[in-house]
């Protein structure tokens, strides 16, 4: 008889012992953008952006390549400076520490191929000044199910295990907001429910999240909320009216 | 646009006149002969050439500072001005050399420094050939030229010790040293004209930089349609 | 003070990957040794010769090396984007620069080090005495050659051709420090070694200068 996989799933406060996301300890923040331009030469890519989400929203960014999903999202994760306009992050404790920055996943895992599990995220809880960053490496590997490969190289892991390394890195500083660009791309079926799963735990742990997505999918069903972009401009949002479905699925053939 | 037909006018006449001067009016030097005249044109030229860079210098902090563009086309316009006065400096100084020390090049302190500069902007003009996004290239050229302008004094000050450890004849005397009453007033004068036609070669140059700029940045956003 | 505990970090990343692999250290060994064996065969020093030009040859494949050993620096954040994830992480992104140049210094060092008996043997020149000065020597020399080229490699990462392009960058730029240190170390092999001190304080200033051009002008470099 066939054996049926395990799927890992991220477990927040289902462990007697540990909590390493409690409600408490991520105070509410939401995510605003006032009149965000971006230009590059004299390219927009990102004109006049401005919306606010609201603290505990799952919100999914959607567009065709090039509408500036990626732009949008690293200058939320201020890894690049908007031409004009400014971000906030409103319901945040207000000191301007590593901790109250979002956490984000990008294209890229952003951990060190040649370095183990177990010494990247170590590397990046001591680099952000977690406490007792041992620990919290530890249960992080665990709750991503890699526990069992932290002495393994970053090189050796498939693109499944890629994802989660690179999830739990970004969550490395329990942020109260937490954005994904493209997360599900190349990972199998049981890869995606995973991730489902994982981020409905954590939005329901209270984790703003914010991600951009193409088409409609099991993560995209997690959405309370969507905006769409055009060219940089956005075009439709679900807090004005438009529908998850439609904006998820615009224009597609 | 009349601004700049000014300054033309004004420093090629300059330019003609500090001519005049350096081959007329001022008097022939003793060992040297009538190609001596020709170090008027070179110091000059090398005062000239470092007053440029400095402004490059000026143009790339504003440009890391203020982010405009308009830095951006400073730097680039007084780089190669000043990368020009520099290449004149090197051609005149071998063509001064040659008749009356019989040799082409040698390793003496100004000149050697002076290369190096040479190397170092051109590095920089290169840098920029090779960044094609031009938020970036402004940015990372200026950065570079900022290190560059840095190293300058450094480079002077290390190769002339250098050249103390292993005395030599020094040769393209120092600029301006127990010059003849005459003489210096030539000197000052043909370093003034070269000022201004370097300033008006800068602003040719930025006019330029400007248009360029103004038709890729058009180029872009039609392609982007 | 968070930017020397975020540099130790960091640090001890760099010198854990390098020694994971040796890569960067062996092949810049190695190359080295050719180009100063290659330099003997071009030249055919005498043992007066050698005494009075290899100190310069030496420094020469020194920034040879460098050139090369320094290209990775950057490019390797470029792989997985972990610049990014680097930036996002610490508190002052000087301290990514003051890891990697404290590295760079390192790896330098140790090759020069292992190259040295080498060179002696070679080129028939006497290290031993006033060891010390030399070591202080190539310290001073190889941290003047690691801070412009971790810099300029910042640079040079972010533009295209981008091997041929640090080469030319740096190489002008590192001329006072091949022209001090090739000076001061031949007075070192000297029958009489003389410690030149007006070149050893030059080395420091020049190291001093890069330094703090890095430390106001660093963050800027790493900019997306």
């Amino acid at each position: 008889m066939p054996r049926v996989p395990q799927v890992p799933v991220l477990h927040l406060g289902s462990s007697p012992t540990k909590l390493t996301v409690t409600p408490s300890k991520l105070s509410p923040t939401g995510l605003r953008f006032d009149g965000i331009d971006k230009r590059y030469g004299g390219l927009y890519a990102l004109r006049r952006v401005t919306f606010e989400i609201s603290a505990g929203e799952c919100a999914v960014l959607s567009g065709r390549n090039g509408s500036g999903k990626t732009t949008l999202l690293r200058i939320a994760g201020q890894l690049v400076r908007p031409s004009a306009g400014k971000i906030s992050f409103p319901g945040s404790s207000s000191d301007s520490s590593i901790n109250a920055r979002p956490g984000y996943v990008g294209h890229s895992t952003m951990v060190y191929d040649e370095l183990t599990a177990e010494e990247n995220l170590l590397l990046f809880a001591r680099l952000q000044k977690v406490e007792s960053p041992v620990a919290r490496a530890e249960d992080l590997l665990r709750e991503v199910g890699l526990y069992e490969r932290r002495g393994s190289l970053v090189r050796t892991f498939s693109r499944g295990m890629r994802q989660r390394i690179a999830i739990a890195r970004a969550l490395i500083h329990r942020p109260s907001v937490l954005l994904l660009d493209e997360p599900a791309t190349g990972l199998d079926p049981l890869g995606i429910t995973w991730l489902a799963n994982s981020l409905r735990e954590l939005n329901s742990a209270g984790c703003t999240i914010v991600m951009s997505l193409h088409g409609e999918s099991e993560i995209s069903s997690l959405a309370t909320r969507a905006v769409r972009l055009d060219a940089g401009n956005v075009i439709a949002d679900t807090k004005t009216g438009a529908s998850l479905h439609d904006i998820l699925t615009f224009g597609a053939a | 646009m009349t601004k700049r037909i000014i300054l033309g006018a004004v420093a090629i006449l300059l330019v003609i006149a500090a001519a005049y001067a350096a081959f007329f009016i001022a008097p022939q030097e003793r060992t040297m002969g009538l190609i001596q005249r020709i170090f008027y044109f070179h110091a000059a030229t090398a005062w000239a050439g470092e007053m440029t860079f400095f402004v490059c210098f000026l143009a790339n902090l504003l440009y890391v500072w203020k982010r405009q563009p308009k830095y951006d086309w400073l730097g680039v316009s007084s780089a190669e001005v000043g990368l020009a006065c520099i290449t004149v400096v090197l051609i005149t100084g071998p063509i001064w050399a040659h008749p009356v020390w019989g040799i082409w090049w040698t390793w003496d302190a100004r000149l050697t420094s002076t290369f190096v500069l040479w190397l170092l902007y051109v590095s920089y003009l290169l840098l920029r050939t090779l960044i094609e996004e031009p938020e970036r290239r402004a940015l990372l050229s200026a950065l570079f030229g900022i290190f560059a302008f840095l190293d300058v004094p450094l480079v002077f000050f290390s190769i002339r010790w250098w050249r103390t450890q292993h005395p030599q004849p020094v040769i393209m005397g120092g600029s301006g040293s127990g010059l003849d009453p005459t003489m210096s007033k030539v000197f000052f004068f043909s370093v003034l004209a070269m000022h201004v036609l370097a300033a008006f070669l800068i602003v040719e140059r930025y006019v330029l930089e400007k248009m360029n700029s103004e038709v890729d940045f058009l180029a872009r956003e039609v392609e982007a349609q | 003070m968070s930017l020397f505990s975020n540099t130790a970090v960091l640090l001890s990343k760099e010198l854990r990957t390098e020694f994971r692999s040796r890569e960067l250290l062996t092949t810049t060994v190695v190359f080295i040794l050719v180009v100063l064996i290659l330099f003997s065969f071009a030249i055919s020093p005498t043992t007066e010769e050698s005494r009075e030009f290899g100190p310069g040859l030496l420094w020469l494949a020194i920034l040879f090396a460098a050139s090369l050993m320094l290209q990775p620096c950057f490019l390797r954040e470029q792989s997985n984007d972990t610049l990014s994830s680097l930036r996002l992480a610490v508190s002052d992104p000087f301290s990514i620069f003051l890891a990697k140049l404290i590295a760079n210094t390192l790896f330098l060092l140790l090759t020069e080090l292992i190259m040295l008996p080498f060179f002696a043997i070679f080129y028939n020149v006497p290290v031993l005495p006033e060891f010390h000065w030399l070591i202080l020597v190539l310290f001073l020399g190889s941290l003047g050659i690691s801070v412009a080229g971790t810099a300029l490699s910042a640079i040079s990462a972010q533009a295209r051709m981008r091997e041929l392009l640090l080469p030319l960058l740096l190489l002008p730029l590192l001329t006072p420090v091949l022209v001090v240190s090739a000076t001061v170390t031949v007075s070192l092999f000297d029958r009489e070694p003389i410690v030149k001190g007006k070149g050893i304080a030059f080395l420091a200033v020049f190291d001093v200068v890069f330094l703090t051009a890095l430390w106001l002008f660093g963050e800027y470099l790493l900019e997306e």
